[in-house]
């Protein structure tokens, strides 16, 4: 009696014995949770971000904005495809450090290709994902003159020379991740990139005519919402989803971006409503941006009163740079990409080391904070300086060959038009 | 004839339409304008960019009257239009040449 025992007892212990023994294999939890966030944050692209601009530019110009988003898209997948993905995540060889290579084309990702947990055909779908937003944002800066051609070859130069590099450095193996850098989910690699490159841009470009004396006021602040509203739920999946995994660190991620875009709305908003007298729609969106560009570096590692420090510093500190940029420098940064990607990244990627600290409620760091603090600030300095020398030379050489801006007249007239033949609205 | 053009607040169509129908006016055109006098604007804000908006959103009705009718119609339309603020609009009088009506060829006074 007592043997038979023995052995049902042992046998029930086999059978609840967990069934992750083995490492590096397929699970299905992690594999159907970064498919539905690929998922996600490609529809932050699309309509999301789509939305979210072509509601702030003139009537005259939002198809060229829902164009430039879309062929971006379509673009961006391709050169992924192509050669972004090897030279991302890809074995550089000698110069790893720098640069992947390898997986031109996708070769030798197969139906059984493992990374990680979940199949590689998953994961560079979800990386593309972030590969298409990144030069995505950057379109706010130049929104309204710059002409299609110009953006099309923009991206693909600047997707490849810019983005793949310093993924790879970040997340790729590089030498940033050798140092210990943390970028959770796209910190220096998406925010600080684009919003560097849209300053940039801005600059070189030069200001929209009639600014800042013109009105130009968003011509459909109900677009603007409703793509500001689609980018907060597909949030999820860009931080949420940067886990990898469907567990624990994906459900603290999501909890604290959460905080962060309300804290971030709210922030931007009380400060719209001391020094304006009322507060704006307009501000109560871009605060929630702010507050989710700014803790996406530090999604994977904070804590949930870390997610709200964070978000209420995004919405104030990002309300200055836009105040300062537009009204200060008086550089048409048209849609206000480097003071709420670029400061909040900055911002955000520097404040990953102070609040990941156990004694600030993170998840816990592996150096001092300290330490951490001057190894983030060093990520942010070769993002800043990398992403700006190399899209200034790609947009001085495009000048040179192409042009970059339509003329005053076509300005003027606007976009739709002339660049596409075709209005947005027959009223 | 007269042809009787007032600029007036927009939310007032309705009573001044309903006033000028109590006197006999039959029918009259709308275009939505804009414009300013005396009233001032309003100021925007979009993200710190402020825009002073000078023009104001107004309503033009044109009616096309006998001289006789002239003094009546302008009471009715300053009654109805009229809300005692800044920015209530102003009636503009002209001499009307003529007038046809096109589907049965009336002209003058027959066509009002």
């Amino acid at each position: 009696m007592v043997i038979k025992n023995s052995i049902r007892f042992i046998t029930a212990m086999v059978f609840m014995l967990p069934m992750t023994v083995y490492a590096d294999e397929l699970n299905g939890a992690d594999t159907a949770w970064i498919l539905t966030s690929t998922v996600l944050v490609l529809f932050m692209t699309l309509p999301g971000l789509a939305l979210f601009y072509s509601g702030l530019v003139r009537a005259k110009n939002v198809l060229s904005v829902l164009m430039q988003c879309f062929a971006i898209a379509c673009l961006a997948s391709i050169v992924w495809m192509v050669v972004g993905y090897g030279l991302a995540f890809g074995d550089g060889g000698s110069l790893n450090k720098f640069v992947g290579a390898g997986k031109v084309l996708m070769s030798g990702i197969g139906l059984d290709s493992v990374s990680g947990t979940i199949p590689e055909t998953v994961f560079f779908m979800f990386q593309m994902t972030f590969a298409i937003i990144t030069p995505a944002l950057i379109i706010g800066a130049f929104a309204e003159r710059m002409r299609f051609s110009a953006v099309l070859w923009f991206s693909v130069l600047w997707l490849i020379l810019v983005y793949a590099p310093v993924c790879h450095w970040v997340w790729g193996g590089g030498w940033l991740s050798d140092m210990g850098f943390m970028d959770f989910a796209g910190g220096a690699v998406v925010h600080i990139n684009a919003g560097v490159a849209a300053l940039v841009a801005a600059i070189v470009i030069g200001n929209r005519k009639g600014f800042p004396q013109t009105a130009m006021p968003p011509h459909n602040m109900a677009l603007v919402v409703m793509g500001a509203s689609m980018l907060w739920v597909g949030w999820f999946g860009f931080n949420a989803g940067s886990a990898l995994a469907a567990g624990s660190s994906a459900g603290m991620a999501m909890a604290v971006t959460h905080i962060s875009a309300a804290a971030g709305s709210l922030a931007w908003m009380a400060c719209e409503w001391i020094r304006n007298g009322k507060p704006s729609v307009l501000g109560i969106v871009t605060g929630m941006v702010a507050g989710l560009g700014t803790i996406t570096p530090a999604s994977g590692y904070v804590g949930p009163l870390g997610g709200l420090a964070i978000g209420l510093l995004a919405g104030v500190v990002c309300y200055f740079a836009t105040q300062y940029i537009k009204r200060g420098l008086k550089i048409d940064d048209s849609l206000d990409v480097f003071p709420v990607h670029g400061v909040g990244g900055i911002l955000g990627t520097l404040l990953t080391a102070v609040f990941a600290a156990e004694s600030m409620g993170g998840l816990g760091l592996e150096a001092t904070m300290s330490s951490q603090l001057m190894t983030q600030l060093i990520g942010v300095v070769a993002t800043i300086v990398w992403c700006g020398v190399i899209t200034f030379i790609i947009l001085k050489l495009l000048d040179a060959v192409i042009g970059l801006r339509v003329n005053e007249d076509e300005e003027t007239e606007g976009l739709d038009i002339v660049l596409h033949n075709e209005r947005g609205y027959s009223l | 004839m007269k042809m009787v053009a007032a600029v007036i607040k927009p939310f007032k169509l309705d009573d001044v339409r309903e006033a000028l129908s109590a006197i006999g006016v039959q029918g009259l055109t709308v275009t939505e304008v804009k414009g300013f006098g005396r009233q001032k604007g309003h100021t925007e804000l979009y993200r710190g960019a402020e825009y002073v908006v000078d023009f104001l959103p107004k309503v033009k009705i044109e009616v096309a009257i006998d001289d006789d009718a002239t003094d009546s119609v302008i009471e009715a339309i300053t009654n109805a239009a009229g809300t005692g603020k800044i920015g209530d609009g102003k009636i503009f009088v002209s001499n009307l040449e003529q007038i046809v009506r096109i589907r049965t060829g009336e002209t003058g006074s027959e066509a009002i």
